[in-house]
């Protein structure tokens, strides 16, 4: 289990608890939280979970890989901490993570 | 990338793939000798053909409504399926018809090419004396640079400006509408508002609009079909699009950088100096992308509600339905039905050899009617758990770039129109398109009550 702070645009936070395993698109559309979309249910085939990763988390997320490397760039306002949360898979190793979310998915 | 298991050496032998040299014109189109077209029959056909007797290809289902009937039977019979019937004229292509075995073509741009000049992105190839490549009919990088050329107009922030004029617009449009009186849906709504919207991408004139609906039309127009324009007359007519449009390119790129597409091309340096047949290109997928597709979700509302009215009532009774019901009208209506991929590479896919040089077929609209992937798929439910988990905008790098845009404008239309008609009444079946590419409506009568 890992706590996961999703913080919305507006800067409204929600912090759910996400079960090792399931990836963090699923963490957010299963508890209700806004501001992310997953239209392709995980795949890295769109780009409507886009988020932001703190310096701090990043190394603890991994790399991107290709598919995802490819589908952000895509995305509006890609950064170096961007990621798409369904490649993120909760763990003990990201419990406190906070995620920023894009003003808008796309 | 999931590694390819081995290709064995005794695989079917090839079928359809001599590849004749497509030659204008084509082969008369093979066709089942049936009592009559009507619909019923058209269906029952599909129902017990053998699969390999059918080409599912021929406009004739589409026109009819009845394409699905044979997709389902692909999709539990042969998933990957080779479609021979009528190769003289298409080379054979396979139908890739569940969402897992889609999502996994339109995500591997690697081995699945949509270079136009391996024939692009739609069932028949482009006319190989008139290629025209735009950023839909590339591989990277030049997909790339070319696609985010024009991202930023679509882009959310982007589009929150739109909203205003696009409200506007509606209102006006549906306040325009006689009371009591059947008339035409396509052409006083669905094609009045894309056209307007169109436009307005382009800053293009909007008393001139309909020139924009004329050229995306055309663009996929069958050639053969009657009434049509002849391929070489199709040609000219684009020719003309662009001079038209040459024009504007003239004025805008040495002026000051805006907004509209047509600033957005001539500047970026992605695109500034593409050659006409490639801005051409452009302009013809922007036009359509912008036009077809919106055009016929919006007339597909209004046909699923009339046939839903257990669905209409609910939105009536609950206007924040709005949202989910915009996604499930896309993926019901599924107005682009097929993407086409050329492979680059020998695979495997659903256990069936492609062979490089083969057409890939994907299915969007039988995908998106998968119930391995969506629970109750052939019912039209507004409030349905995930709506947006569907692959009319596709997967993957090629992903609908409008994609906002067109939900934002659907959105919008339907607010407005619940806070004015109690009801949009179908009055007889509506006319479609005689096409497997664009799946929509050419005319569709509807009232609304006095």
């Amino acid at each position: 289990m890992a706590k996961i702070k999703y913080i919305e645009f507006d800067r409204t936070e929600h912090v759910v608890e996400v079960a090792n395993g399931e990836n963090l698109m699923e963490g957010a559309l299963g508890n209700n939280v806004p501001g992310i979309d997953g239209d392709c249910g995980g795949n890295a085939a769109c780009a409507t979970c886009h988020c932001y990763v703190g310096d701090d988390w990043l190394a603890a997320t991994g790399p991107r890989s290709d598919s995802e490397e490819a589908m952000l760039e895509l995305a509006d306002g890609m950064t170096a901490n961007s990621r798409l949360a369904c490649q993120i898979i909760a763990s003990d190793a990201i419990d406190g993570i906070e995620l920023r979310l894009p003003e808008t998915q796309h | 990338m999931a590694t390819q298991p081995e290709i064995s050496s005794t695989e079917e032998p090839p079928r359809g793939r001599t590849r004749p040299n497509m030659v204008w014109p084509f082969p008369p189109r093979e066709r089942p000798d049936l009592p009559d077209h009507e619909p019923a029959t058209l269906a029952e056909y599909l129902r017990t053909a053998p699969l390999d007797a059918v080409d599912i290809a021929d406009p004739l289902w589409w026109e009819n409504d009845v394409e699905g009937v044979f997709l389902k039977r692909l999709r539990d019979e042969a998933p990957v399926h080779f479609n021979e019937v009528n190769a003289a004229r298409h080379r054979g292509f396979w139908s890739v018809t569940r969402w897992e075995d889609i999502m996994a073509v339109d995500t591997n741009h690697q081995a699945y090419s949509s270079e136009a000049s391996l024939g692009g992105i739609t069932l028949f190839d482009m006319d190989p004396d008139f290629i025209m490549p735009m950023f839909i009919a590339m591989d990277p990088p030049k997909h790339d640079v070319q696609r985010k050329a024009v991202n930023p107009i679509v882009s959310g922030p982007n589009l929150a400006g739109f909203e205003t004029l696009i409200r506007e617009r509606t209102a006006e449009v549906l306040d325009g509408l006689p009371r009591g009186e059947v008339f035409d849906w396509v052409d006083r709504v669905s094609i009045e508002l894309t056209s307007r919207m169109l436009a307005t991408l382009f800053d293009w004139p909007q008393e001139q609009r309909r020139k924009l609906t004329y050229w995306s039309d055309i663009s996929t127009s069958d050639p053969e079909l009657p009434g049509n324009p002849s391929k070489e007359e199709r040609q000219t007519i684009l020719m003309g699009m662009l001079q038209e449009f040459m024009a504007l390119w003239n004025e805008r790129v040495n002026a000051e950088p805006k907004t509209d597409l047509v600033s957005m091309l001539a500047h970026n340096p992605a695109t500034r100096n593409m050659p006409p047949m490639e801005f051409m290109g452009n302009l013809v997928l922007l036009i359509v992308g912008g036009n077809d597709t919106t055009r016929n979700s919006i007339s597909g509302g209004v046909y699923f509600l009339n046939k839903n009215p257990t669905e209409y009532d609910k939105l009536r009774a609950n206007p924040a339905l709005v949202e989910s019901m915009v996604s499930e009208t896309i993926r019901y209506q599924t107005p682009l039905a097929h993407m086409r991929r050329t492979a680059l590479e020998d695979t495997i896919l659903g256990g069936k050899h492609i062979r490089k040089g083969d057409k890939v077929v994907m299915w969007y609209i039988s995908g998106n009617r998968d119930e391995r992937s969506i629970e109750d798929p052939d019912a039209f439910i507004i409030d349905r758990k995930r709506p947006r988990q569907h692959m009319s905008f596709g997967f993957g790098i090629h992903r609908c770039v409008g994609n906002r845009l067109a939900e934002l404008q659907l959105k919008i239309l339907w607010e407005e129109i619940l806070k004015r008609f109690d009801r949009i009444e179908l009055i007889e079946e509506p006319e479609r398109v005689p096409s497997a590419f664009v799946k929509g409506y050419k005319k569709m009568m509807v009232r609304i009550p006095a």
